[in-house]
This record gives C-alpha cells, structure tokens and sequence, in this order.
C-alpha cells in the first residue's frame, strides 16, 4: 500500500516539524505550507489524502482557507487551533471540517484522528454491512449486533447511531443531529439528545462511562470512532 | 476627586457657550441693579467654574466670549466695542486676563491631580504584579528549568544510561503537562479578572462529565487512582459544563498533586432536588496550617508545603464557583485529608424517551 499523503497548513515551525516528524514516522507522506496561499496551491496541484488545517494563519483565516478547499475538496481536514473556542470549532465543523484538535495535543491523539478520518473516507454510502470490533450494522435490515446478539433498539436511538457510524470519525455537532434526527425545530432541545445517548451507550459500550464507540467532544458534538487499532502514544 | 463624565469636545463648546450667554443674559436683564463690575465678577465666576469640568480648548473660548460679551453689552458705552474711560479699558484687559489665568490654572491643577491618581493606580498595580510574578516566577520556572535542562543532558551527556533518559524524558513531559496548567490557570483568571465570564447554560450529563475529567486528570497525573461513586439516575442539569469541569479537574489535580502517590482520592456526586453536590476528598495531609477563608484567596500557596502552587487553581475554583452561584466549602475528609464540598443550585430535566 502507497503511502497516504498529508498536507499540513501551519505558519509555526514548530509545530510544523513537530507534525512532520511524527507523521513520517508513522508511515505518512507529509508535506507543509505556512501561508493560506500556499496551502490553497498546494492542495490544487497535488490533492493529498488529509490536510491538518491551523486556523491562525498570517495571511488568511483559516475558515476562509476551509470554505475554499470545501468548494472542491472531498478528503478529510483536521482543524488545529489553539484556542478552545467551542464557537470557532463548531463554525469549522459547519464549514466542513471532518475534526478538530486544540494545541497543545497528544502524538497519539493526533494519530488516532487521522487515522479514524482517513478509514472514514470508504465508509460512505454503497456498503450495507459494517463491522467494528464487537459491533455489526447492517444498513439494509437497519440491525445492530452488539457480540453477535442483535440489539433492541428504538427508531429514533437506531437512526441517531446510523447517522453517527455513517460519519464515521467525524464530529457531528448537536445542531446538526437534533436537526437531523428530530427536525429544525428541535435543534435548542440538548437534553433530547444527552438522553439518547446515554441510553444508545448502555446498549452498544462495555462501560457507558467509559465509551469506546461514542465519544463526546465537550460543548461541540459526538463523534462514532472505531478504536479497533488503537495503539497507545 | 471629580467623577463627572466629561461631555465630548464639540458639546462642551456648545455648553460653554450657552452657559456663558445665559448668565450674560441674566446680567444684562438686572443690568441697572448690580451695575456693570459686578457682571464681569459674575461672568469670571462662570468661566472658572467652566474651567473645572471643561477641557482647555472651551475654556479658552468662554473666558475670550465672556471678554467680548462684558466689553460689548456692559461697559459705557453699550453696544460697541469701543471703550470710552482709561479706567474700564484697564478693567477690561484685567478682565481678559484673569479669565485666561483661571481657566488655564484650573486646568493645570486637574492635570496634576489626574496624574496622582494614575501614578497612585500604577503603583498598585506594579504591587499587585509583583505578588502574581513572585508568586508564578516560582511555578512557571520550575517546569522551564527542567525542561531546558534536561534536553540540554539528553543533547550533550553521552554518558547517559538508556533509563536515565527514558527518565529525563518522563521529566519533560511531567513539566510540559504543569507549564501548560498554568498557563491554562492564567488564561482562566484573565478571564475572571476581566469579568468577561459569563456562564453558557447546557443540559448536562454529570457521570460523562466527571469520568471524562477523571481521566484527564489521571492521564496528566500518571499512576493516581481516582474512585468515583456516582448516584445512580442523576438528572441532566443545565450548567456550564467548560466552568464545571475545571472546578472538578482543578480540585482533583489540586489532590492529586499534593498527596503522595498512594492517598486515596474520592469523587462523589449527587443530587437533591434542585442541588448538584459534589465532593472531593484524599487522604492527604490535608490544609493544617491554613485558614480555610484564606484558602481560595489568589496565590495563596502554602507557605511551607513541599509542592508549593501558584495558589491560582483555588481561586479560579472559587471564581467559577461564584460565577455559578454555587458554593465551595472545605472541611476535614473522614480519610484524614481535606474534604472539599461544592454544591451548586440546578435546573434539572426529567426528559426520558417515550418510545
């Protein structure tokens, strides 16, 4: 397998060697660009699998350089930020970012996101059956097996998790779930949401305090991942 | 100290100016009773009294209008500028002057009160600087210090043993992860300091919460245990979940930090009614030697404590605590250690799925 090819638009050089070093070494193909501009052209000449995009750029907002690629494209992006404004993660997330991450991260954070965005990519429509470590969906029959015995859930728990796993990976903000599964009308109702999850997580986690499958990212979103080849830092 | 708001530049002409020509008015009107000297008096009053509020500019104006207007309406003859006894013509140039000395003294004597006061300000906010930067020099350098120097040994020392490295880099780390907490601190207390803070009400999961703030602490805090007992059921509550969770990481990391590795640390929470409680509590030393008023005081550390804090993490405890109208109090924990109780009036939600 070639190696998946990563764009990194960072203007610190820090980070930018901290990032290449780490995704060299992991058996990534890393390439960088410090300027909007130069990220724009970059990922035009030569589309890469995955672009880690920072939001603070010298010449250009990062949210601008997002809207642009979004025009065309379709690969993930990863949004690095050092500020822990929920406000801006969720307007990037809106604006089509997959994930986000906030400096400072961890190395093995950084790669389980890349990982889990990249694996997310062939996850689109087309399949009817996935399978993930102890969990199997099945789209068509919409079934869920959790260790081989199918789950009793509800349409609407069954709806919120299909839509999670089909995202697999990436953030799905509480306005665009409670929008998605309950209506445009719902979308202040959080509780509606905190309560489905809670209840979805007793039914497909080991330990619904510990989520291995649904994760919360606090005042953003929830996010479906599959930790199967998780390793540790 | 004068605490009026100064109008902006173009009202304070205009009020000048009409003051000026109202008491000129009145002056004119009882003209044949108080005679022409006795307007002028009047007329150098109100200028000064201009001069107290006013800037120099309208000042200026008024005490050259007034000049005119005393000259022109008051002084024989009336109605020209033209002035007729050698005696009025000194009193009038007197007139001009003493309008210009007042207005520009009063000026003057504001400008140096008004510096006073910024000089005063300053000097306590150097003083106030001085006890944060005495206070975190300590806190900020420690971690700074073992960084630089312990990739300065891992660049240089070729005498080092695999395992003195693996420790010099656990080291790095260790310092990282403090250096970032203080910063994160810092950042809060802006925030605080600058009242800016104003909480964002969500419905939350208290169990999410605290398992997910449990284990960034133990993430940063490698090889502490922390128990949490969580009532069953508790109801979603609406709070600021960003507020809460570092009250509770502050806390737990506040425990976890000052006690030794094998002190057992308890999370608890639960809820009556429309009050969330959740309490933390070790089997540390616990806070012997401190008033626990003081406690949550800023920078605060205790004085002879082996890990001395900033005493920062307290206080944004109590910041945020305050923020949320809660409440945070300390009391002597049943394993010996400290106990802290915070409890924190809620909304809850009874929401359950009806399907």
């Amino acid at each position: 397998m070639s190696k998946a090819e990563i764009l990194i638009i960072d203007d610190e050089p820090q980070i930018r060697k901290l990032l290449d070093i780490t995704l060299q070494s992991n058996g990534y193909l890393a390439k960088s660009a410090t300027t909007a501009k130069e990220g724009l052209i970059m990922a035009e000449n030569h589309p890469p699998e995955l672009i880690l995009l920072d939001l603070g750029l010298p010449d250009d907002s990062g949210h601008n350089v997002l809207k642009k690629l979004r025009l065309w494209y379709t690969n993930p992006i990863i949004i690095l930020s050092v500020k822990k404004s929920e406000e801006e993660i969720i307007q990037a997330l809106d604006n089509g970012a997959n994930d986000f991450l906030s400096k400072p991260f961890r190395t093995g954070e950084l790669l389980a996101r890349i990982r889990s965005a990249l694996r997310a990519t062939n996850n689109d429509e087309g399949e009817t059956i996935l399978n993930f470590k102890d969990l199997k969906v099945d789209f068509s029959s919409r079934s869920v097996w959790k260790k081989d015995q199918l789950l009793k859930l509800t349409v609407t728990e069954y709806n919120l998790l299909a839509l999670l796993i089909r995202n697999e990976g990436k953030v799905l903000t509480h306005q665009y779930l409670l929008r998605a599964i309950w209506g445009p009308g719902y979308i202040s109702q959080s509780q509606y949401l905190r309560v489905y999850m809670a209840q979805i997580r007793k039914k497909i986690e080991d330990d619904p305090n510990i989520p291995a499958y649904l994760l919360t990212e606090a005042g953003v979103g929830y996010r479906f991942v599959n930790n199967v080849i998780e390793n540790k830092n | 100290m004068f605490s009026f708001t100064t109008p902006d530049k173009s009202k304070q002409y205009l009020i000048s100016i009409s003051i000026i020509v109202v008491v000129a008015a009145v002056c004119f009107a009882f003209s044949q009773y108080i005679g022409y000297k006795v307007a002028a008096l009047m007329l150098l009053v109100t200028v000064s009294l201009l001069a107290i509020t006013f800037d120099i500019l309208p000042v200026l104006l008024s005490a050259a209008l007034s000049a005119f207007i005393w000259n022109f309406f008051f002084i024989p003859p009336r109605f020209t500028i033209h002035v007729d006894a050698t005696e009025d013509l000194i009193l009038f140039i007197m007139y001009f002057i003493i309008a210009l000395i007042s207005g520009v003294l009063t000026h003057k004597i504001r400008q140096i009160e008004k510096k006073a006061r910024l000089k005063e300000e300053k000097a306590n906010s150097v003083k106030l600087y001085n006890t944060i930067m005495n206070s975190l020099s300590h806190e900020l350098r420690t971690p700074i210090a073992t960084i630089i120097g312990a990739t300065d040994n891992l660049q240089t020392n070729t005498n080092l043993t695999k395992e003195n490295r693996e420790q010099l880099i656990a080291e790095i780390s260790k310092a990282s992860l403090r250096l970032n907490q203080q910063v994160e601190n810092l950042l809060n207390i802006s925030r605080l300091k600058s009242g800016h803070i104003q909480p964002k009400y969500d419905w939350t999961d208290i169990g999410e919460l605290i398992y997910q703030t449990v284990k960034s602490v133990e993430e940063n805090n490698q090889g502490r245990k922390i128990n949490i007992s969580i009532k069953p059921d508790l109801p979603l509550c609406s709070l600021d979940k960003g507020m809460l969770e570092q009250i509770i990481y502050n806390l737990l990391n506040n425990a976890a930090i000052h006690t030794s590795a094998d002190c057992r640390i308890n999370i608890d929470a639960t809820c009556y009614a429309d009050v969330l409680e959740i309490t933390i509590e070790d089997s540390g030393k616990g806070f012997a030697d401190i008033n626990p008023k003081d406690l949550f005081n800023k920078f605060s550390g205790t004085a002879n404590s082996k890990t001395t804090g900033s005493g920062l993490g307290l206080s944004i405890v109590k910041g945020f605590t305050e923020a949320l109208r809660g409440n945070v109090e300390l009391t002597r924990s049943q394993y010996g250690g400290s106990k802290f109780i915070f409890t924190l009036p809620v909304k809850t939600s009874q929401f359950h799925s009806t399907e």
